[in-house]
């Protein structure tokens, strides 16, 4: 057992317990069906979808649930024809 | 063509998720593009110990209903760039996996990644059974215990009846994964011996991983134990155990024995 790494390590079980805190608070929001994230990407992609046909493939959503702040990023490649047409 | 594994055991709380994020993250550190499928539905814990429980999107489910693609639920881990995630779901029934569906999952991930890594529920229902069904190989996870080496051997009975390849009349390539060993208990006499659990189920050693707190440790800060400190035993010895999936031939080491002084002194709080 290396001494160093023995006292340089933080005790972990405070990480678990955030971590914990913030998942639990978000899937109780889900299970009672208010995950806003999940709302918004659902709309969001709706709303595109009425105007263009998109491919699934080319639809890339990232999100990062948060203490304070959550992300929600939806990246979409729409093909110029699709652009022309709608326009 | 990739190679499918299940990571299976009959017994719960074995080690089958932390063994499959730790072979997991290993393979992808050595190089190869691997993703970890969590198959189980309802009771998801592969996000978690992975560290990417914050950034699920999708899940297993939703690609199976066509609610989304497989693409879009695939997760990237943030420390490895060729190691993916595709989650269980939390919230819808396990009913949900239908046979077709998952083939067609696990066809496509094999198209694309070196190693797809199946981690199975515990039990011999449904998730279970869909898990190990189109597995290449399976990796059997089992503890030095009286059940948990009952429940494998159970487990090896389905892997070679209720799987692709054995309906087909091939052979399952099975390993075993020792995990949770104590070289203490062991030295006391107290535990079933490596050679016993391998007489009974009589299936190839794959690795031996001791109980140890570095797992633990890793697991609360939400990172596979072969990407925590990767000169911890424990680390070692997943290391290994990939690098003898990849056919390498390593010699196998047993937590506690032929140690040195310093082995001696210092081994058991070392595991
Ligand atoms: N080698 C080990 N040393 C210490 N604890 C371990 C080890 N392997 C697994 N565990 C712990 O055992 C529990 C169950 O592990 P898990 O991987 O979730 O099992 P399963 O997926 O088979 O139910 C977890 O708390 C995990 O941290
Ligand atoms: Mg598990």
């Amino acid at each position: 057992m290396n001494l160093r790494r023995l006292f340089s390590r933080s005790r972990s079980a405070p990480a678990a317990r955030d971590r914990l805190q913030l998942l639990l608070a978000h899937e109780r929001a889900a299970v009672g069906g208010s995950d806003l994230l999940a709302k918004l990407r659902d709309e969001i992609l709706g709303a595109i979808a009425k105007h263009v046909q998109i491919d699934g493939d080319k639809v890339s959503i990232k999100m990062e649930r948060g203490a304070q702040v959550s992300t929600l990023a939806v990246d979409i490649e729409i093909p110029f024809e699709a652009a022309k047409k709608a326009a | 063509m990739g190679k499918v594994i299940v990571v299976t055991s009959g017994k719960g709380g074995v080690g089958k998720t932390t063994s499959s994020a730790a072979l997991g993250a290993a393979l992808a550190h050595d190089g190869a593009k691997v993703v970890v499928v969590d198959f189980d539905v309802g009771l998801r814990n592969l996000d978690l110990i992975m560290g990417a429980e914050r950034r699920v999107v999708y899940d297993l489910v939703n690609v199976i209903q066509g609610e989304a693609k497989l693409t879009q639920a695939l997760i990237r881990d943030k420390r490895l760039e060729t190691l993916y995630l595709l989650p269980a779901s939390q919230t819808r029934d396990k009913d949900n996996l239908t046979a077709e569906g998952v083939e067609k999952v696990i066809n496509a991930l094999k198209s694309v990644f070196d190693w797809v890594i199946c981690d199975s529920p515990a039990g011999i229902e449904r998730g279970a059974t869909l898990a190990m069904r189109h597995a290449d190989i399976a990796i059997v996870v089992t503890n030095p215990e009286v059940s948990s080496v009952r429940d494998s051997d159970r487990i090896i009975g389905l892997l070679d009846s209720k799987t692709v390849k054995a309906e087909s009349g091939e052979r399952m390539e099975k390993h075993l994964l020792l995990t949770r060993y104590d070289p203490a208990r062991a030295e006391r006499g107290d535990m079933l011996k490596v050679d016993d659990v391998l007489e009974i189920l009589s299936i190839p050693l794959l690795g031996i991983i001791p109980e140890s707190m570095d797992v633990l440790r890793a697991s609360n800060l939400g990172t596979p134990v072969t990407l925590a400190d990767q000169r911890s035993v424990p680390s070692v010895a997943y290391f290994q155990a990939a690098r003898r999936l990849n056919g390498e031939d390593i010699p196998m080491i047993i937590p506690g024995e032929k140690r040195g002084f310093f082995g001696k002194m210092f081994g058991r709080k070392a595991a």
